[in-house]
């Protein structure tokens, strides 16, 4: 529920509060300026003084006005002209201008009324109620999120664009809160909705009739000092009936220019009192530095306006829409998914709609949302988990174990799970079965086994609902058809074969990159920002299981490109390798985080063979910044399928290489690549120790030779290929 | 000075209709290019000793800024009433308001002033900006003002 209140304001009045922090922040620095600008007056120094010197200067003298800041400013006549100067207190020197800043003029009205008066004003006051509504449901979420109030500084994880949100939040939302609060005070105060006007009205005392009294020698000014003064006017010449009116912290009065006394006098009440400390909150006017804080903090909502946006795209984006989802705490059936690419959302949401229609309220969230305390109604909890890598949490379960491990008791409920992942993976659906093993430790009963789900079957899917079913006492008839991914049509700029002589045929394909505006790339209609090493998903004609191509191009490079070998009956490759230049295939971008070549000085070793090679040559095309890359390749026969052999020499002599080593299986000294590591043992310990990072692409037993023959180079060091996996040094993308 | 007052009231509220002591006025007030918010003016008449008889026109809504427009807030007493039909919106710099009135025969010739308090928000406050006598003669003849207003002009 907080999620929602926090979301929709958020997307509603992201541009509003864009605006009214920018602008506020820039309003922030002038009262700054102002304090530094303004000699301040002693405390010696009485009104009387002040005024009787600045008539003395200018006779027609008609008012005095002294801001928050201390900057003092006269207003006068001269030869019938109006004159205004801001004064020095303590040598009564015009020092500058009092003509009102034009730019603060602008920036105010643009921060309190858009230019549109007082409609304007309702628009800008419904944005700090947004941001007050934002503010007080974000602290909700990161309290949620960080595990409890006590650890509200604790460290965030996650995607960069969450962690940002979050770390920028909770430095400033206490500012955002002040803000908004006091700016909504403002509002009311403006519209007369408290009870702040002006005390009236004074009790009028007529004016003694009498003129011609110094005025330094009254007796009202002596008494005040200038630091409580807010202003003074004089009263109209030749009107003897006229007075003087004092304006001070305190309140209001009026003084005979005959003799001095003071007429009258209202103090200011509670409520204007209360509206001027908001006043000076808000504006940091008499609280400069308070000002600048809050405007640094105010700067903190564009960055979080924007990292909110990318967050709400990428959830929207990557699950599909669940109808009628039931709060947590009024549902029977509570559904968490472990989903790294949304295609376990679409399950879920199948899931969703069979136990809706059977009757059952059903809550699904990301598993790592996992709160059992909330689940007040729920009878069962029903755990999709998809795998990330080897067997990590996939992007919407992070945090689950440690949540799940931080319960002090099992809950009572049964729970069930069902893993997503491909039999042809060593860690097949590993998450998903230490989710099991975890809530078997914990006593956490089971409704019904562990099951799983391979490459999507929806056969398998509709088993597990029918044992589902069984155990729940529910018709339940699960037909899913996976979700398509908003694909886009590619048209092929130029292929470039290999390997036909050594019976490996392979294509190097290169596609355009469509031209999209922005917003078609914000919403999915074209490939967002791509680097090597995601991945291209192909949909072939007559399947709607799309097949995954590890890029060898980034988004920077201006086109896509992927290496594809022919497989003998292959569907796919099969429609791809009749491609043509001209011709049009439809695919889509997957991001593919964990084999990213990350921006760094440290060395980079890359390993492949075969196709293999397209991502690795991707990394070495985008390493303009001339990091040590140290390749090696392995393939049958140099004359045929050496892939990317003009490239190479060129992006070695550009200094993208540093170093090659090839390994051809064929010919008069067949070697593998794991050969090549081999023979290259003493060069890789060194690169190791500089912090080299270890990146492999290719098959299978490539891949398991790959890290044999690095166990055994590295052994001496103390150092194994796992080790380093755990740091994140040695990174795979096998198939 | 009370029945003057009574009539005044009567005259301005424009709802009323039919009163035969009473003549249409036009009254128009450009302001200069001050180089600031809009102004709010208080337009308001004086007897032949100088004591405030009556407002008849108040541009400028909110009524917490009132105590700017000091001379006509002080002769009212800090309690304006009765302006709730005469209060129209402030007016921008450079800009010009037209105000038609119903105002009593026997405001003119009589040595009643007319008078503009006007005020302008973080720039100095001009009570009586500008005053005019209400004379059959001087009907047409613009005002100049002290600092905000550029003229002031009544037409019969």
């Amino acid at each position: 529920m907080s999620r929602f209140i926090h979301r929709w304001p958020g997307l509603i009045a992201g541009l509003l509060l864009l605006v009214l922090s920018l602008s506020g922040a820039a309003l922030s620095i002038f009262p700054a300026v102002e304090r530094l600008s303004s000699p301040q007056a002693t405390a010696a120094v009485s009104v009387a003084d002040v005024a009787g010197r600045l008539q003395a200067a200018h006779p027609e003298l008609e008012q005095i006005r002294r801001a928050p800041s201390g900057r003092i400013t006269a207003y006068w006549f001269e030869n019938g002209a109006a004159q205004a100067a801001v004064i020095d207190p303590a040598t009564e020197q015009s020092i500058a201008s009092a003509d009102p800043n034009p730019v603060e003029r602008w920036l105010t009205n643009l921060h309190r009324s858009l230019f549109l008066g007082d409609g304007g004003r309702l628009v800008t006051a419904a944005g700090a109620a947004a941001m007050m509504v934002l503010a007080i449901s974000g602290v909700v979420l990161i309290a949620r999120r960080a595990g409890g109030w006590q650890r509200w500084f604790s460290p965030m994880r996650g995607p960069f664009s969450g962690r940002l949100h979050v770390e920028i939040a909770r430095l400033v939302v206490a500012g955002l809160l002040l803000s908004s609060a006091t700016a909504l005070w403002m509002t009311a105060s403006t519209f007369d909705l408290l009870p702040d006007e002006a005390a009236s009205p004074i009790a009028q005392t007529d004016a003694s009739g009498r003129t011609g009294m110094a005025v330094a020698d009254m007796a009202a000014l002596r008494a005040i000092p200038v630091a409580e003064l807010r202003s003074l006017s004089f009263p109209t010449p030749d009107d003897a009936g006229d007075v003087f009116t004092l304006k001070t912290d305190r309140g209001t009065g009026y003084i005979d220019q005959g003799d001095g006394k003071l007429l009258a006098w209202t103090d200011l009440t509670g409520w204007q009192r209360a509206t001027e400390t908001i006043y000076m909150l808000h504006t940091g006017r008499g609280a400069a530095m308070l000002g600048m804080v809050l405007g640094l903090m105010a700067l903190g909502v564009p960055v979080m306006a924007v990292t909110g946006f990318v967050l709400w795209l990428a959830g929207w984006r990557g699950r599909p829409r669940i109808r009628g989802n039931v709060p947590a705490s009024r549902a029977e059936t509570i559904l968490l998914v472990g989903s790294e690419s949304g295609s376990t959302w679409g399950f879920a949401a199948t899931l969703h709609a069979v136990l809706s229609k059977a009757g059952q309220t059903v809550h699904a969230a990301p598993m790592s949302a996992f709160d059992p305390a909330r689940y007040g109604r729920a009878r069962r909890i029903l755990i999709l988990a998809a795998t990330y890598g080897d067997g990590d949490a996939p992007a919407s379960a992070k945090g689950f174990l440690e949540r799940m491990n931080a319960l002090a008791a099992a809950p009572a409920i049964p729970m069930a799970v069902l893993g997503f992942g491909d039999r042809s993976f060593p860690g097949y659906c590993a998450y998903a079965r230490a989710v099991t093993e975890t809530a078997e430790r914990k006593g956490w009963e089971t409704l019904i086994p562990f099951d799983t789900v391979d490459r999507q079957s929806p056969q398998d899917f509709a088993r597990w609902g029918r044992s589902l079913g069984a155990a729940t006492g529910l018709d339940l008839d699960l037909v899913h058809q996976p979700v398509q991914p908003a694909s886009i049509d590619l048209t092929l700029v130029s292929r470039r074969d290999y390997g036909a002589e050594v019976q490996a045929p392979m294509v190097i394909l290169r596609f355009a990159l469509p031209q999209a505006a922005l917003w078609q790339r914000l919403v999915g209609r074209a490939p967002g920002n791509f680097v090597a090493g995601d991945l291209l998903g192909i949909l072939p004609e007559g399947s709607a299981v799309p097949r995954f191509y590890s890029l060898a191009s980034g988004r920077r490079d201006g086109f896509v490109e992927i290496v594809v070998k022919k497989h003998p009956a292959g569907l796919c490759s099969g429609q791809l390798f009749e491609l043509r230049p001209g011709d049009r295939i439809r695919g889509f971008v997957r991001r593919n985080p964990g084999f990213h070549a990350e921006t760094t000085r440290r060395p980079l070793i890359l390993i492949g063979a075969g196709t293999g090679i397209g991502p690795l040559a991707g990394f070495v095309r985008a390493n303009t910044r001339c990091r040590p890359v140290y390749l090696f390749f392995g393939m049958r026969h140099p004359d045929s399928d050496f892939l990317y052999r003009e490239d190479f020499a060129t992006w070695q002599a550009q200094g993208r290489l540093r170093r090659i080593v090839t390994a051809c299986s064929r010919g008069q000294n067949p070697r593998y690549v794991q050969d090549g590591l081999r023979h290259e043992a003493t060069e890789i310990v060194r690169l190791v120790r500089e912090g080299a990072r270890i990146m492999v692409c290719g098959g299978r037993d490539m891949a398991a030779g790959v890290s044999t023959a690095l166990g055994d180079i590295l052994a001496p060091m103390g150092l194994t290929p796992s080790l380093l996996k755990a740091q994140g040094r040695y990174v795979e993308d096998i198939y | 000075m009370k029945s003057i007052f009574a009539a005044l009231a009567l005259t301005t509220a424009l709802t009323l209709p039919g009163l035969a002591m009473a003549r249409p006025i036009t009254v128009t007030t450009t302001l200069n290019q001050y180089g600031g918010d809009g102004a709010y003016l208080a337009f308001y008449v004086t007897d032949p000793q100088g004591k405030y008889a009556g407002t008849v026109w108040v541009a400028g809504g909110k009524s917490k800024y009132y105590g700017h427009l000091s001379a006509w807030y002080r002769a009212t007493g800090g309690n304006p009433s009765g302006i709730d039909g005469i209060t129209g919106a402030s007016v921008g710099a450079g800009r010009t308001l037209e105000i038609s009135l119903d105002l009593a025969d026997a405001l003119f010739d009589a040595g009643y002033t007319l008078h503009v308090d006007a005020a302008v928000e973080d720039m100095r406050d001009s009570p009586n900006d500008v005053a005019i006598p209400l004379t059959s003669d001087g009907a047409g003849t613009p005002a100049r003002g002290r600092l905000y207003v550029a003229s002031l002009a009544y037409s019969r």
